[in-house]
């Protein structure tokens, strides 16, 4: 397959995390939406290392999993201790911040 | 066969991601980006990455997804009514907005004028992608990012530790609830930490006599 077709599913993947992130209230969710934008990033990544025919993108592409495996950890536990603060699980309730 | 699969992989992370956007329960919406990872360790094979296609399923797939399905059992995946309360005029917005960024996406991308965008790509060698590779050069070329990715690791777990922690002791509730069939088993005296510091989970065969009354072994 060329690889301009990776590149269309990877930013049709995005364009759903980014809709997704807009979209919905609760804050799991749009952790899962984030999750879906960095993983259209990953395939991009890899698609160019495919291309090139250089493994350095594979790499990069690990690095962002690393990453995307800490804001998961932060964001799950930010939402634990919402759920222990009996704060709403609801990112339009949460505006402490008067935002 | 190459088209083939492609077309199945990439229809299924398609649906998968949008049945993480569209599913009303986060616990369906974990099991649709379940499949959606999955289906992208297969687009992933297809490029020729065996190794982040592995790590993909088993870190990513398996660990992470974990995470989250405790998360959605603990806070309660209450169904929850989709778009903003709002009205619908900001989702409106939202899938506007989406439309757009699809469109400068690919004008980006396919737009680019690159000479190898519309080939296989280059032709590689069949160690492209292995684990061999990709060790080798985690160990030497790029041995600086991979060493500060694992420190963010650790300062990650830390935080969610710091961040979850329960603050203040338990409730009365949960203090009757911790006693176990070990507690009754087990001679007084011979035990918890909790025990030794006198703390306020002592027994209650431990608080009503001193330590050389029968155990509760031999009452019953």
């Amino acid at each position: 397959m060329d690889i301009g077709w990776y590149l269309a599913v990877s930013a049709l993947i995005f364009t759903i995390g980014a809709a997704g992130v807009l979209t919905r209230r609760s804050p799991l969710v749009i952790l899962l939406c984030l999750e879906l934008m960095l993983n259209a990033a990953n395939l991009a990544l890899i698609a160019f290392a495919r291309m090139h025919g250089d493994p350095d993108g594979q790499i990069f592409a690990i690095i962002v999993m690393v990453v995307a495996a800490c804001e998961v950890t932060i964001g799950l536990g930010i939402i634990v201790a919402m759920h222990r603060g009996r704060l709403p699980i609801d990112v339009d309730e949460l505006r402490e911040l008067q935002g | 066969m190459a088209e083939v699969l492609f077309f199945l992989a990439g229809i299924g992370a398609i649906a998968g991601a949008v049945g993480v956007v569209a599913l009303r329960n986060p616990f369906f919406s974990v099991l649709a980006l379940v499949s959606h990872l999955l289906s992208l360790a297969a687009l992933f094979l297809l490029l020729h990455a065996e190794f982040v296609a592995a790590a993909q399923v088993v870190v990513y797939a398996g660990a992470v997804m974990v995470l989250y399905v405790f998360v959605v059992a603990y806070v309660g995946g209450q169904d929850e009514p989709l778009g903003p309360r709002a009205g619908s005029g900001l989702r409106l917005v939202s899938i506007v907005f989406g439309a757009v960024l699809f469109v400068e996406l690919c004008a980006a991308t396919l737009g680019s004028g690159l000479q190898l965008i519309d080939t296989n790509g280059t032709a590689v060698g069949p160690g492209f992608g292995s684990p061999a590779q990709i060790g080798e050069l985690l160990l030497t070329r790029f041995l600086l990012p991979f060493e500060v990715a694992s420190f963010l690791l650790l300062i990650a777990a830390v935080g969610a530790v710091v961040l979850a922690r329960r603050r203040g002791g338990l409730t009365a509730a949960e203090d009757q609830a911790r006693y176990s069939a070990m507690d009754v088993l087990r001679p007084a005296y011979t035990g918890t930490t909790a025990e030794g510091v006198g703390g306020p989970h002592r027994l209650p065969a431990a608080t009503a006599a001193a330590p050389a009354q029968t155990t509760p072994v031999e009452d019953a």
